[in-house]
Parts: structure tokens; C-alpha cells; sequence
């Protein structure tokens, strides 16, 4: 299994990102964000955390529209994944791969704290590991995180089932306590909470070690 | 030619920021102010010299970069 890591300007959790993946037995590729190509035979595309480009004009926008994008929409276009955690979820919005977008906090606060997630469905490669209706805690570190969608937009995601968490306590005015949605075809996640950060013991809980396993385990295999 | 963008969060769309500048406002005893909405205005230097020409470009420099029109409307003055 073969991930690539996408390097902007201002990515800060690119390299948590690397090590989430390696653990759980994937190859990884760092990927600077001028590149125009992902590697051959890439499975999946990780976007990670951080504030590209300093969050300039809307977070995820400039990054959204760098070369290596194109390529990651491609790789989506062609069924395949990625997984944008945090600035990286607001890429995927910015792309348009993901629905919605991700407004400031309500609070107008940047939120840092481990919270309460409520795993939603388990009818995913990245969420295949936990059981549906599980609560796991995952670290949230974000200015703009409020996820925000027309009604039409919510109730596809809600008849679908493609919320993948919900928070427990909504820290940041998210419609209908969203932390994280996949895709119409389910192989690309986005989610403001880091489960890169509690991937190992020192970490405190690897509750979020388990996404990086399913998601390497369920490519492996195909 | 310049041209002038305004980008502003659309009707229905809270604006925390707007919010807080609303209560602001009220603290510093500026009575009777019943909403605040702050977007944003980017200006641009452009060397095109045709007015409908750049309108037709800014547009569509908004429609990609400039606004995210799924919270986002844009206003363009062409100077």
C-alpha cells in the first residue's frame, strides 16, 4: 500500500501524517505541492493539517488551486483515495471533492482539545475498523472547523450516510455536530479532528491509530 | 484598468466575526445597530484595457479563486 503526503507551504502535520501511515505498514511519498504528478501506483493521498499558504484569502483555497491538486482530483476522479485531515478537509472543500465548506468557529476561538467523537458509520475503508454508534476520543486544533451546507446538501449526506463523525459536544457551531463526511463514492474522507495525533501510547489513546490500520489493511487486500 | 471585488457571506450564512463586531459595537454605546456583515474587497491592477473584457475575466477569477460560492457573493466594479 502506497500513500503520498502533499507538502504545502504551512502544512505543520504532513510529517504526524507519515509516521499515522508508516505504522500502520504503508509505503509513504512526500509530495511538494508544485509537483504536477503523484507517484505511479499511489492508493491514497493524504492531505494533512496545518495552515497552507497562512491561510490567505479563505483557509484551503490557494492550496486548492496548486498543480499537485489537479493530479489528487484526477486520482479521485478515478475512484482513487484520499483523506484530508483538518487544513487538508478544507482543501478537499475548497476542491469541490467534498461538499460544504468550513467556516470560522462560532466562538471565533481556535479550538485545541481532545474531544469526544461519535463514529457514525462503519461502511468505509477508513472507518471499517470501528464499530457504528463508538465513541472515540481525537484531538481537535482548529480557527475554522464550523462545517456549514445548503439543506439539500446535508440531507444527501445524511441519507447516505456518508457523516462519518459527529462530535459528541460541538465545539465549533458545525451544522449538525459534523466533524468529518466522505465522498458520494465513500474513498475520500474529510474530518477536522487529527486522529494522527492519537495514533500511539505516549499519545495517550491510539483510537486513532485505527483509521490509518483499516484504511492500510482494506488496500492491502484489494 | 482596476477593478474592485467585494465578497460577501451570502444571506443565511451566520457571520460570527459580523457577530462580534455587532457587540462590539453596542459595548462602545453605538446604539441601534441591528446587524453587522463584513466581507471582504480585493482590489486588482490589470493591464487589459477593455471594461467588458476584464469584467468577463474578473468573473470568472471569482467564480474560481476569489469567492467560494457556496457561502460566498461577489460584486464587481470595473474603474
Amino acid at each position: 500500500m502506497h500513500a503520498a503526503v502533499v507538502v504545502f507551504p504551512g502544512s505543520n502535520c504532513d510529517r504526524d501524517m507519515k509516521v499515522a501511515f508508516e505504522n500502520a505498514g504503508a509505503k509513504v511519498t512526500m509530495v511538494w505541492h508544485k509537483d504536477t504528478d503523484l507517484p505511479k501506483g499511489v492508493d491514497v493521498v493524504g492531505i494533512p493539517g496545518g495552515f497552507s499558504f497562512g491561510d490567505y484569502l479563505r483557509c484551503g483555497a490557494i492550496a486548492a488551486n496548486s498543480p499537485i491538486c489537479q493530479s489528487v482530483k484526477a486520482h479521485a476522479d478515478r475512484g482513487g483515495y484520499a483523506l484530508g485531515i483538518c487544513n487538508g478537509f478544507q482543501v478537499l472543500t475548497e476542491t469541490g471533492m467534498l461538499p460544504g465548506v468550513l467556516l470560522r468557529n462560532s466562538g471565533l476561538k481556535y479550538v485545541c482539545k481532545a474531544l469526544d467523537l461519535k463514529v457514525e458509520t462503519s461502511n468505509s475503508a477508513f472507518t471499517s475498523g470501528y464499530n457504528a454508534g463508538t465513541t472515540i476520543t481525537i484531538p481537535i486544533a482548529h480557527h475554522d472547523g464550523n462545517y456549514f451546507a445548503d439543506d439539500d446538501t446535508l440531507k444527501a449526506l445524511n441519507d447516505n450516510e456518508r457523516v462519518a463523525f459527529r462530535y459528541v459536544e460541538n465545539p465549533n457551531g458545525s451544522q449538525q455536530d459534523i466533524a468529518g463526511i466522505l465522498s458520494q463514492n465513500r474513498r475520500v474522507l474529510g474530518m477536522m479532528p487529527h486522529p494522527e495525533r492519537m495514533a500511539e501510547p505516549i499519545h495517550g489513546n491510539t483510537e486513532g491509530a485505527t483509521l490509518f490500520a483499516s484504511l492500510v489493511g482494506q488496500l492491502a487486500d484489494a | 484598468m482596476k477593478a474592485r471585488v467585494h465578497v460577501m457571506l451570502k444571506n443565511g450564512v451566520l457571520d460570527p466575526q459580523g457577530e462580534a463586531v455587532r457587540h462590539a459595537l453596542g459595548q462602545l454605546g453605538f446604539d441601534g445597530v441591528e446587524g453587522v456583515r463584513q466581507g471582504k474587497v480585493i482590489e486588482l491592477e490589470l493591464t487589459e484595457t477593455d471594461a467588458a473584457k476584464a469584467e468577463e475575466t474578473v468573473t470568472a477569477m471569482c467564480e474560481k479563486l476569489l469567492a467560494n460560492t457556496v457561502i460566498e457573493s461577489y460584486s464587481v466594479e470595473i474603474a
